[in-house]
């Protein structure tokens, strides 16, 4: 990996865009009729598909019941097909599991859960194809299907994975970036409170960079916020075209 | 065994007293609890008590073959057991969040880091090379077991020594402690964690929550930084919402801590290499303090009982008279959801005429309180039981 310019001195990355590019967001709402609500999102290379049901009755263990407020269960999953090497664990490994739990604080902290006492919504991620940034386009489409059904939330969740090169921030990191010995950091924003749901940052990073580093994370999933309003917005017309209204 | 709930009164109280920003144990907002740091006898074993909170960590070393896809690095392996010794609601063997939550964070912040240098730990490139373990054993939870198993994880790992190799071509001899002294690893910065724990949605900041404070938190986030200011990494986890200002400033406040707690190691690793050095005993079982009273007996005493009616007499005539309690169930009014109109326990200001009221009323028919005396033996304890007959 040692050779590899992250960043070349025009200022173009490896897959040639410019420092503070998204790479192409694609995403598509309702792909399954089982489910309440579905998603399937692709950035760039990475592909991720988003399944939630709920909120319906606790189902399991009754005792995790809450009184006031509902229960969100998430489960993170790589397909094995998804590496360049064949995942042999695809869930239940360490890493699923710390990635599961980060995605059920992520909308634990977005859903209006007090609206749904006594009950459990289950947010399913797989991802079909590894390419750099799971985290943030599985909480994207997670959040595409929690909108697709219908659950409310206080605002879009938007997660973006930003490194630091040459004292420069580069917006969504791709798997050779990742790989590269780049300090990286992944959030979780709320886009209109500007209010963080997680921060992850792994590799040193010197204490001055971490402001620019936050900044440019944050203005990466305001971007990211504007792409999937239109998504969602775009389903909503061709589903009352549809329909017929 | 599941940990008993907290109660809803311990829980008010403890987020009101933060609210006046006073902590449980008089600590201030951003204070760390006494920091102690002892080792075995071995090297690579050491101990760390952060407050009440105690944990081991022991490192040892292997020869094996490499990872495929790097055969010139060695392999680190951390591990955090949580056992049933440290607290009653961990359960042994069983993957609970927190333990997967604890190893994720110290594979984090220790490997991610790199800061020990894993191509000296290569034996033969491609076919052996040293494997590096850390495990670390909670022996007793009083909260922020995260950052007790960082210090203790780093500290072992500089205190450890692997034995010493040489390759004669495809040859490996591997010396014992005998033949050749063990060399230590190479450290490159020393990364230790620092928890915050929030309350109250974010408004209320505390450092190293204590067990208590930990269970009535909203979220924790963690950042772990070397003394050059260097962060190794960030995690927030809990449901809470951050401010990027909140992250800056407790990145600052973290900077402070940790050159603070580095320096505190450097010293415990010299003070060990001077002791061991002049030859003197070290070891856990030096490391326990002597001396101290664990258990009193004494001798059961006399006690003079014969005039005991009278002494408990006297006591009671000038004694207070006991509280009011309700004798007999009131009738609920109709259209009324409680139980009578007053309030039966305390007494308020607008009760206390009512009650002197009653007073007088009722001691006239009140009966004489009787004295029971228990059978006692000699030098056991004294039970007055009093009746009062209405």
């Amino acid at each position: 990996m040692a050779g590899l310019e992250l960043l070349s001195d025009q200022g173009y990355r490896l897959d040639g865009r410019k420092a503070t590019e998204l790479r192409k967001l694609q995403a598509r709402m309702g792909v399954f009729t089982q489910a309440d609500g579905s998603a399937y999102l692709e950035q760039g290379n990475t592909k991720a598909l988003a399944v939630v049901y709920g909120p319906h009755e606790m189902r399991g263990s009754r005792s995790r019941t809450l009184h006031d407020r509902a229960v969100i269960n998430c489960q993170y999953s790589m397909a094995t097909f998804s590496t360049a090497e064949r995942k042999r664990r695809p869930h239940g490994d360490r890493k699923s599991t710390e990635m599961s739990l980060h995605l059920k604080q992520t909308f634990e902290a977005a859903v209006m859960t007090q609206l749904y006492p006594r009950s459990q919504i289950d947010i399913y991620v797989k991802i079909l194809q590894s390419d750099g940034g799971n985290y943030s386009v599985c909480v994207n489409a997670a959040t595409l299907a929690v909108i697709d059904a219908g659950i409310p939330m206080r605002d879009y969740v938007c997660a973006c994975t930003v490194g630091f090169v040459d004292e420069t921030p580069l917006a969504d990191l791709c798997y050779a970036e990742e790989n590269g010995g780049v300090s990286s950091l992944a959030l979780a924003l709320l886009p209109r409170g500007g209010q963080i749901a997680l921060l992850q940052m792994d590799a040193r990073l010197h204490q001055d960079h971490l402001e620019t580093l936050i900044e440019a994370a944050m203005t990466a999933c305001k971007g990211v916020s504007k792409v999937l309003d239109e998504v969602v917005r775009q389903h909503l017309q061709e589903a009352s075209v549809l329909t017929g209204e | 065994m599941k940990d008993t709930p907290l109660s809803n009164c311990e829980r008010d109280f403890l987020l009101k007293a933060i609210e006046e920003k006073k902590r449980l144990d008089g600590r201030q907002t951003y204070d760390y609890r006494k920091i102690k740091i002892s080792f075995g006898t071995d090297y690579g074993c050491c101990f760390v008590d952060l407050g009440q909170t105690r944990v081991m960590a022991q490192v040892s070393c292997e020869l094996v073959a490499p990872k495929e896809n790097r055969p010139n690095e060695g392999i680190m392996f951390f591990n955090i057991e949580l056992s049933p010794m440290a607290s009653p609601g961990f359960e042994q063997g069983r993957q609970s969040e927190l333990s997967v939550k604890l190893n994720r964070q110290l594979e984090r912040c220790l490997r991610n880091s790199k800061c020990i240098d894993t191509e000296s730990l290569c034996v033969v490139s491609g076919e052996k090379v040293w494997q590096i373990r850390v495990d670390v054993h909670t022996l007793n939870n009083d909260g922020n077991l995260m950052d007790a198993a960082s210090i203790a994880a780093i500290t072992a790992l500089c205190h450890f020594r692997r034995p010493d190799v040489s390759t004669q071509g495809q040859e490996v001899t591997v010396y014992s402690p005998e033949e050749r002294d063990p060399i230590p690893l190479s450290i490159y910065h020393m990364p230790i964690s620092v928890s915050f724990a929030f309350f109250q949605q974010g408004t209320y900041l505390l450092v190293d929550p204590c067990e208590r404070e930990e269970r009535v938190m909203d979220g924790l986030l963690v950042i772990a930084m070397n003394k050059h200011r260097e962060i190794c990494s960030i995690q927030s986890s809990g449901g809470i919402m951050l401010l990027k200002e909140q992250v800056m400033r407790c990145s600052k406040i973290a900077g402070v801590k940790v050159s603070e707690i580095t320096e505190l190691i450097s010293e415990a690793l010299l003070n060990d290499r001077k002791a061991r050095k002049a030859g003197g005993k070290c070891g856990f079982a030096e490391s326990m303090p002597q001396d101290r009273i664990t258990a009193l007996k004494k001798d059961e005493t006399p006690v003079e009982m014969t005039d005991v009616t009278e002494t408990a007499n006297g006591i009671i005539q000038k004694g207070e008279a006991a509280p009011q309690t309700v004798p007999s169930p009131v009738v609920p009014v109709p259209g009324v959801g409680q139980v009578g109109l007053q309030n039966s326990w305390g007494l308020e200001e607008d009760d206390e005429d009512d009650y002197e009221e009653e007073k007088n009323d009722n001691s006239g028919d009140e009966q004489v309180e009787e004295v029971t005396k228990m059978d006692v033996g000699k030098g056991g304890l004294l039970f007055i039981y009093l009746d009062s007959l209405m």
